[in-house]
């Protein structure tokens, strides 16, 4: 046995040395995985969930404009996922460039925990930093077989709604503050009956998934539910993938201003060495051709007469509230409804 | 000790049936009904989702699914979940050699801990597996401040995809190789070392052809599940298309794009490894068996 | 040795020191509140139930699959053999959505159950379904050798002493495989707890009714609670160290009572 244990002895110089080779294999594999990538540009842009198909056709334009303005080769790349967790990636050192998320909280939360994005960066971009803004409308089976025409009819006891959660979802969010705020506004502003009204209507939730995609998915490739309250690009691009003949989209008569918003993370793009193109990117969303392709794409364009009229019809002209109005600034409805022990956890609670 | 317990599905399963003598053996009817039972029961659960996904693959002809394999990001995808694999099982296998070295020939307090200690990634979740590389090189996390400060770039870039596949597949051949080694015992190690043959020497010419075979079965398990582990992968990754998405997170993707059948092909690769690994596990217990046999009867 | 405790030490324990560093941060009486908290309680209930109950079927079937393995000659037993192994070689994300698609109610089980009013996927049904299997592998291989080494002469000898089969079986046969049936219902039971990749794509994850522990911790994630979900994942952390902990007693029971294994 003693014999046994010296000879490992001897044979402990070579382990160690193969450890310090996998030590400095792994170091390598850092250093190439964080090294300036100097010949060819590239950017990093955290994105919400539905935005997938949006952002292809945006970054391959602006790509091509960069490459006729300057010259350069720059690709952007994207990562998408629920509006929360991917703000949670850039927070915990994802090295993102640009964020284009889903409600302005999340872009807050980056903000506050990180100081990579300066505190009041809504100024610092036109329109509050929306390049475009959206709305929820609901989504039915063809025909409408449910009859389904106003928020009044989510909280039916013989419809199912599919929505997403609003504590990881973006549009999960813009979901439960549209119904909050159609029945404050209807039942006198009163937000005893509002907080009332979502209640009954998340009693009527089937399945939460854990961002706006997956409740597409649940609703439209799995057959659950009835109505499916959705961003209104999310609605229209299940209408393209999916077949007209299998959904109709019912605009009700007022809905909510949902505003998905972009910042630049100063404190990545510094580091990057890519401020000068992220701000270009920025910028390149409010020009002609990016508000045209939000139009294609079902968003709301900020530049009506940059899009194609026909895309314009699809988005129709209806009452929106804006949820600060009623509910006050942005700190204030994210802790009041979705943090620990808000409105959302109350009415989840009560509900079991 | 749990040697056989915490990788008993890794071990490999020879079989020899016995003919029946109609004393110790059921019934006809008995016999297969229960056989009805055991194929039915796993033909529901195991063979009808495998089937489901080469349906799918192929549901819109040959050519669609060469177009979902062939396409950038897939092919990112499929070279990233390589180099992973390619640096996780040998890391894990020359751990598991030196630590079931360790563990089996030599006599030390505290070694059930050990054990324990290497089998607990197995029992962990693999979302909790992914949080605590976030808590460890997060920019929240501990070591987060001093690695922006070198910028060093772990989590949400290869080298935490990396370390993430290595923890979920920590156990596998430590586990395999603990109880083999264990069996077959010290005394032709120190036989070849009273003949003057070198520690490396003996562990080369008499340790590693008596564990050679249960090395290869755990070494296929090992990077099976390093290919296609999702959870803690999911958590460390940041999904950034063509650059830390894994063959398992594309398939993800895919499906939240509506794109079912790229999804399901991308998933029949998956599916095909699995397949691999059970059919090469299967041929080499078959052709080796006597082998095995033989070698557990000289000890 | 010194080089497997550093890298045990540097894989395994530095990272979760720094979990369980992260959730102390909140105290004793922060993890204490978070486990008390009845969302969390539900999740932890969830999941530790269903995986239970998960478990059982594993252990229950798994236990007749091994012995249909091992005793009884049939053609195609080597395939069959080999396909217990699927769940192991098999990504979860790829499962999940597989038995997803079987089991929603326009799949192909999906609309069979559903004609009888049975409804599994989105259902806490789902998550049994995903953990059953999952577990199913473990239940399997801890049982499959211990009946290849029963000594089939002990039930000759009940048969020639009169005992009826069942009889045999029961008092003979069953006794000794009781260790390795209750390790591979710990096993299965612990990996259905931890499992995530292939619940999430199958269960409903509505809060109390079909949300898991490892679902919750990621939804803490989103709301940057990292104490939360560093709380969380101790308290499934414990739990697993006590199963594995069990798995180990239960062996050193069946090694005094049945001098193997």
């Amino acid at each position: 046995m003693s014999r046994l244990a010296s000879a490992a002895q001897g044979s402990r110089g070579s382990r160690a040395s193969r450890t310090l080779l996998g030590l400095a294999c792994f170091l390598a594999l850092a250093a190439a995985a964080t090294g300036p990538a100097s010949a060819d540009t590239a950017i990093l842009n955290v994105s919400y969930d539905p935005t997938r198909e949006l952002y292809k056709d945006i970054n391959a334009a602006f790509s091509q404009e960069w490459k006729e303005k300057t010259g350069e080769a720059v690709t952007v790349r994207a990562s998408h996922g629920g509006s929360g967790a991917q703000a949670r990636t850039v927070i915990d050192g994802i090295p993102a460039d640009v964020v284009t998320l889903g409600i302005p909280s999340d872009i807050d939360a980056i903000a506050r925990l990180t100081k990579k994005i300066d505190a009041n960066w809504r100024s610092k971009l036109p329109n509050d930093s929306l390049p475009y803004t959206s709305t929820v409308v609901f989504l039915v089976r063809k025909g409408n077989p449910k009859g389904i025409k106003d928020w009044d009819d989510l909280v039916r006891s013989d419809v199912k709604v599919i929505t997403p959660n609003p504590k990881t979802s973006a549009g999960g969010r813009w979901n439960f503050l549209g119904a909050w705020g159609y029945a404050y506004e209807k039942e006198g502003r009163s937000a005893g009956k509002a907080n009332d009204f979502v209640a009954r209507l998340y009693r009527q939730v089937p399945v939460l998934d854990t961002g706006a995609r997956g409740s597409t998915v649940s609703f439209a490739q799995r057959g659950l539910g009835d109505v499916l309250p959705a961003w209104e690009n999310e609605a229209f691009l299940a209408l393209d993938e999916f077949g007209k003949d299998k959904f109709d989209v019912v605009v009700p008569p007022v809905s909510i201003y949902a505003e998905p918003p972009v910042a630049l993370v100063d404190g990545n793009a510094d580091k990057n060495g890519t401020r000068k193109v992220s701000e270009a990117f920025l910028q390149f969303l409010y020009s002609d051709k990016a508000q045209a392709i939000f139009a294609k794409h079902h968003y709301r364009p900020i530049k009506r007469e940059a899009a194609s009229p026909q895309d314009l019809a699809l988005l129709p002209n209806i009452k929106l509230f804006k949820i600060e109005d009623l509910q006050g600034n942005w700190d204030k409805i994210q802790s009041a409804n979705f943090d620990n022990g808000g409105l959302f956890d109350q009415l989840s609670k009560a509900g079991h | 000790m749990s040697d056989r317990v915490v990788n008993a599905g890794l071990q490999p399963s020879v079989t020899p049936v016995r003919p029946p003598a109609s004393v110790v053996t059921e019934q006809r009817g008995v016999r297969w009904l229960l056989i009805a039972i055991a194929i039915v029961f796993l033909a529901l659960f195991l063979l009808l989702p495998l089937l489901t996904v080469i349906v799918e693959a192929f549901s819109k002809g040959l050519g669609a699914y060469a177009a979902a394999l062939t396409e950038p990001d897939a092919v990112a995808a499929l070279r990233l979940t390589l180099t992973v694999a390619a640096i996780a099982v040998p890391f894990n296998l020359v751990f598991g050699v030196v630590a079931a070295w360790a563990i089996a020939k030599f006599e030390f307090r505290g070694k059930n801990l050990l054990i324990t200690l290497i089998d607990l990634p197995f029992s962990v979740s693999p979302v909790v597996s992914g949080l605590i590389y976030v808590l460890v090189f997060g920019t929240q996390g501990l070591l987060g401040p001093w690695l922006i400060d070198h910028n060093i770039q772990i989590i949400f870039a290869v080298p935490g995809i990396v370390l993430a596949t290595i923890f979920v597949t920590f156990p596998f051949v430590a586990r395999q190789l603990i109880p083999l080694m264990q069996e077959q015992g010290t005394l032709e190690e120190e036989a070849a070392l009273t003949l003057g043959a070198s520690g490396w020497h003996a562990f080369w010419t008499v340790t590693l052809p008596n564990i050679r075979w249960g090395l290869f079965y755990s070494v296929l398990l090992c990077n099976a599940r390093a290919m296609g582990e999702f959870g803690a992968v999911s958590v460390v990754s940041g999904h950034i298309r063509g650059l830390t998405n894994t063959i398992p997170l594309h398939v993800e993707i895919l499906y939240n794009e509506y794109n079912f059948v790229a999804s399901f092909a991308v998933a029949s690769l998956l599916a095909g490894l699995a397949l691999v690994t059970l059919v090469i596990k299967s041929v080499l217990e078959w052709r080796y068996s006597a082998d095995i046999a033989a070698g557990a009867r000289r000890h | 040795m010194g080089y497997t405790l550093m890298i045990l030490g540097l894989v395994v324990l530095l990272p979760l020191a720094a979990l369980v560093l992260r959730a102390s941060g909140t105290g004793l009486g922060g993890i204490w509140s978070v486990a008390t908290d009845p969302r969390v309680g539900s999740a932890l209930r969830i999941s530790f139930g269903t995986s239970f109950l998960a478990a059982l079927v594993s252990t229950t079937f798994g236990s007749v699959v091994a012995w249909v393995l091992s005793r009884y000659d049939f053609p195609g037993r080597r395939l069959v053999d080999a396909a217990v192994d699927l769940p192991f070689a098999l990504p979860t994300a790829v499962a999940g959505i597989a038995l997803a698609s079987l089991y929603a109610p326009n799949g192909l089980i999906g609309s069979m159950l559903s004609r009888i009013g049975i409804e599994v996927a989105y259902t806490p049904v789902g998550i049994l379904i995903a953990m059953i299997f999952i577990g199913l592998p473990f239940a399997v291989r801890t049982v499959q050798p211990l009946i290849l080494e029963l000594d089939r002469e002990i039930e000759e000898a009940s048969a020639t002493l009169g005992a009826s089969r069942w009889h045999t079986i029961s008092r003979i046969v069953l006794p000794p495989l009781i260790p390795a049936v209750l390790t591979g219902f710990a096993l299965a039971f612990a990996r259905g707890v931890g499992e995530y990749g292939s619940i999430i794509f199958i269960a409903g994850n509505l809060p109390y009714v079909s949300e898991i522990a490892p679902l919750l911790i990621v939804i803490k994630l989103s709301e940057f609670d990292y104490a939360g979900a560093a709380a969380i994942a101790s308290i499934m952390l414990v739990i697993s160290f006590a199963t594995l902990l069990l798995i180990n007693l239960i062996q050193a029971w069946s090694r005094r009572r049945f001098g193997h294994v």
